[in-house]
């Protein structure tokens, strides 16, 4: 059977300063995913390597993890696809919890802030809606919360800024499309949710597992929304280029 | 013995064990009667393994087809569990079916729709109508954020990533119950009034599995060892259609909305063979029928090369497809590289939902154990011994609003019970021990060869000899399970929890084979080569009961239908 390298860094943060690289090789069969071989190595060679996961199935985004550098899902990652020499590291965007597992609870507390969808007045349910209306808000539906977006955001990892991020967009652009939601949430996210840090570098929507559309579709009409509230010099820069008549 | 390692204390009215979509609904309830709430949950928040499920949600709404209504959706359920489902809370689910529906709308979710704007419905096995909304074949995902986003911005506490090792009662009440967070790998005792298990299924019981790392049967095991009774545990759900190649994904779930959406199941010789099993329903009759039939054509030498049949769904076209069963698209593009809209899928049964479980009062949810509601998947009643598709969903909403409500209710009458410390100085040491063992046993290869196991002697069809091989391979397991133990500390120690799981693991198959043993027919997913025919003498429910140490089982009737209900089955009526 074929063998590949797998290196993952290890660490725990609260009990030691130590982080080192551990090596590992493992046979690998047909169509074997990153997580496979990871699971073959807390089985059969160290059981304390601290893993995230929970569907291995590419549907609940537990499971993120920067493979060769690169920010994916290691259960939808095929090692066919990434070579003989795959180093894995956690997330950087959260801080380590343990080994690959990293601490993300941040965005539950961003999401608590994101007020819920609210149906307008006078309206009850059966409410009647239309295929092309909700088919707006579907694409930010799909989000499985992997994190992956904030992980490769350079205000989020860089600046430490208040910036909500991507992944948060998308639920604002969820809860905004909703064809018959009434709040209108673009002051928060201007305000405390910093949506002005964002300069529209596209690397969040190069990752998502999804294939959410996250600056096109979410955050820059979410900027355009907001110029009408309030200042913001990249969202009105869009909105000119946007307007030019060629 | 007195342990050394601290613990915390919280308080609350309910307890609730589950994020899945029925312990958040029962969650939304009990908080709205203002109760205080705590939700225990094995992952993080919104990863329960409910954000899996794809095909949608069952509901006589009749928006696409008008003649349904709740009595054929009663009749639907009754019949196709092979009448060993509780009548009443059928009857319960079916009526209160559409409000959920309509609710989960309210709450912000957001269903395909129909021409006219109203929420679009599909076919699937063994439903007389096109009954099943849903969004896309990301159903589950829908719904589970919507329940969380509802969670989110109420007051209940959220405690992910917390495994519950023991529930705690007092003269047969509830008092609490106790864990380990794994991310700081500090224990916790939980003190509360009531409790709503909604620990979900046991599928990862079996190594062929559609299942999330979470359904091991800790639910069932840990409320049987506090001395709830558990029933049915013998019916296990093999869905006709998991992946079979690479060898990696197999198990994982086609879901059954590709034959709803005209997929056809065709074996190596081009022959599509349900036409001979199942004439009238085809590839949309009832989940055992579909799954026995594959079953017996790979059996035949019918199978394809890698031990499975054909499903086609390539004369749909890319663009249907990709709109309508989008995962699945996905799912066999990035992990068998292969183009559905172009070439068929190779499929074959897996190990996919627990019809039995902990036994509950059809109108309140409690069990035996005063103060110990159950719900969802841990729960048994409404799906007899085959469970429909989309069924489950609804019982997650149904019956999770129904236990929450419950709960309150209870919670508001009582007064917390009191206990001793050393209950909970005896299991931090229980679970201390698991890491001061360094000769110890690996616990990942008692787990491996108890769920290959189950797979070879459990699955489809069963025999008296095979489950024998399978009991005593349990009992060879229990034995050595005793010395498992595990390198590291408390903190996010995956091995830990294996542990743990171990030994519910190890119970609840040893229910499921005993089940399976006693139950000399065949019935709906439950099939015994030896027994292959419905017995009237068998329209019983089996009940496991811990007496100390030793599992007592015992049979009930079935309740028999009211006449209002029994009238449904005479011709030409619902
Ligand atoms: C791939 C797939 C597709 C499906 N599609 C459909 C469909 O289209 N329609 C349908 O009706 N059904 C479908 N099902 C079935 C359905 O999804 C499940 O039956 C249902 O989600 C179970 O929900 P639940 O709330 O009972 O439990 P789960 O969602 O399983 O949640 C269980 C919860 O309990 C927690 N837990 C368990 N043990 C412990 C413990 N010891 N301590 C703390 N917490 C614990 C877990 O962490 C989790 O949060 C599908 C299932 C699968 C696998
Ligand atoms: S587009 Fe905005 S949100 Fe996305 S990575 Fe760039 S800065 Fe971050
Ligand atoms: S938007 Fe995409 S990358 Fe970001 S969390 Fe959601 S699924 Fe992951
Ligand atoms: S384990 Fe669920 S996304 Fe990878």
């Amino acid at each position: 059977m074929k063998e590949v390298t797998i290196r993952i860094r290890r660490s725990e943060p609260s009990v030691s300063s130590d982080v080192h690289y551990d090596e590992f090789k493992v046979p690998v069969g047909e169509g074997m995913v990153v997580l496979d071989a990871v699971h073959y190595i807390q089985q059969n060679m160290d059981q304390t390597l601290a893993v995230r996961w929970n569907c291995k199935a590419a549907r609940c985004g537990s499971c993120s993890a920067e493979i060769n550098g690169r920010p994916k899902l290691m259960c939808k990652t095929r090692i066919d696809s990434v070579g003989d020499k795959i180093t894995i590291n956690p997330i950087k965007a959260y801080p380590v919890v343990k080994d690959l597992v990293t601490d993300v609870s941040h965005n539950y507390e961003i999401a608590k802030k994101i007020p819920p969808f609210t149906p307008k007045e006078g309206l009850s349910a059966p409410f009647k809606m239309f295929q092309i209306d909700v088919t707006r808000s579907k694409e930010f539906r799909t989000c499985i919360e992997c994190f992956l977006c904030q992980d490769v955001c350079h205000v989020i990892r860089e600046h430490h800024s208040n910036y909500f991020g991507p992944k948060h967009m998308v639920k604002v652009a969820a809860l905004d499309m909703h064809p018959i939601d009434a709040i209108d949430r673009s002051e928060l996210l201007h305000g405390e949710g910093g949506v002005g840090y964002c300069d529209i570098t596209k690397c969040c929507q190069n990752v998502c597992p999804e294939d959410i559309r996250i600056t096109d579709n979410a955050i820059i009409p979410e900027k355009e929304r907001i110029v009408d509230h309030a200042y913001d010099p990249i969202g009105i820069l869009i909105k000119k280029v946007k307007n030019r008549r060629w | 013995m007195s342990s050394k390692h601290e613990f915390s204390r919280l308080k609350t009215d309910i307890l609730i064990i589950g994020a899945g979509g029925a312990g958040l609904r029962a969650a939304i309830s009990a908080v709205e009667s203002g109760c205080s709430v705590i939700i225990a949950t094995k992952s993080l928040l919104g990863k329960a393994h409910t954000v899996m499920a794809e095909g949608g949600i069952a509901a006589s709404l009749g928006n696409v087809d008008p003649q349904d209504n709740w009595k054929v959706h009663f009749k639907d359920t009754y019949e196709e569990g092979v009448f060993l489902g509780n009548w009443k809370m059928i009857e319960i689910l079916a009526k209160e079916a559409a409000d959920r529906v309509y609710e989960l709308e309210r709450y912000g979710a957001l269903f395909d729709r129909t021409p006219d704007g109203k929420i679009m419905q599909r076919a699937f096995g063994a439903h007389t109508y096109r009954r099943l909304c849903y969004v896309g074949d990301k159903t589950g995902l829908e719904l589970i954020r919507t329940l969380q986003d509802k969670v989110a911005h109420s007051n209940a506490m959220v405690l992910d990533e917390f495994v519950v090792s023991k529930i705690i009662t007092v003269n047969n009440r509830v008092a609490g119950a106790f864990g380990i967070s794994m991310r700081d790998g500090t224990f916790k005792l939980i003190e509360c009034k009531s409790l709503v298990m909604a620990s979900g299924g046991l599928g990862r019981l079996f190594k062929v599995t559609s299942n999330s790392w979470e359904s091991t049967g800790d639910g069932l095991a840990l409320a049987y060892r506090a001395g709830a009774v558990l029933m049915d545990m013998e019916m296990v759900q093999f869905h006709p259609t998991g992946m079979v190649w690479p060898p990696a994904v197999r198990g994982l779930l086609v879901t059954e909305g590709v034959r709803g959406e005209g997929g056809l199941l065709y074996n190596k010789e081009g022959e599509r063979f349900m036409l001979r099993y199942s004439p009238q329903k085809k590839e949309l009759d009832a989940r055992d029928v579909v799954a026995r039939s594959i079953y017996r054509e790979i059996l035949a030498g019918r199978g394809t090369e890698h031990g499975g049949v054909y499903l086609d769904i390539t004369h749909r076209g890319a663009k249907y497809i990709k709109e309508k069963l989008p995962s699945m698209y996905m799912q066999y593009k990035e992990f068998a590289g292969i183009d559905i809209s172009k070439e068929k899928m190779e499929v074959a049964p897996t190990t996919h939902y627990h019809m039995g479980g902990i036994r509950v009062d059809p109108d309140t949810n409690m069990t035996n154990i005063e103060g110990l509601f159950a719900a969802g998947e841990a729960a048994c009643g409404v799906h007899g011994a085959n469970r429909l598709g989309g069924n489950s969903l609804v019982d997650l909403l149904v019956f999770g609003r129904r236990a929450g409500i419950s709960a309150s209710e209870y919670a508001k009458k009582v007064k917390q019970m009191k206990f001793d410390d050393s209950i909970v100085n005896e299991e931090i040491d229980r679970i201390i021990s698991f890491t001061e063992n360094p000769t110890s046993t690996n616990p990942y290869i008692l787990i491996d060869q108890l769920r290959e196991t189950m797979s070879k002697y459990v699955g489809i069809l069963r025999s008296a000899e095979d489950l024998q091989k399978a009991l005593d391979t349990i009992t060879g397991l229990k034995g050595k399970a005793r010395n498992v133990g595990i390198l590291g500390g408390l903190r996010f120690n995956p091995g830990l929890i294996a542990c743990l799981e171990l030994n519910n693991l190890l119970l609840s198959a040893e229910l499921v084979v005993r089940g399976a043993m006693e139950r000399k027919e065949s019935r709906g997913a439950h099939f015994r080569n030896d027994y292959p025919n419905l017995s009237d003498e068998w329209h019983k429910n089996i009940l496991f009961t811990y007496n100390e140490g030793k599992n007592d089982i015992t049979f009930q009737d079935v309740p028999e239908l009211p006449d209002y209900l029994k009238d449904l089955f005479k011709e030409g009526q619902a």
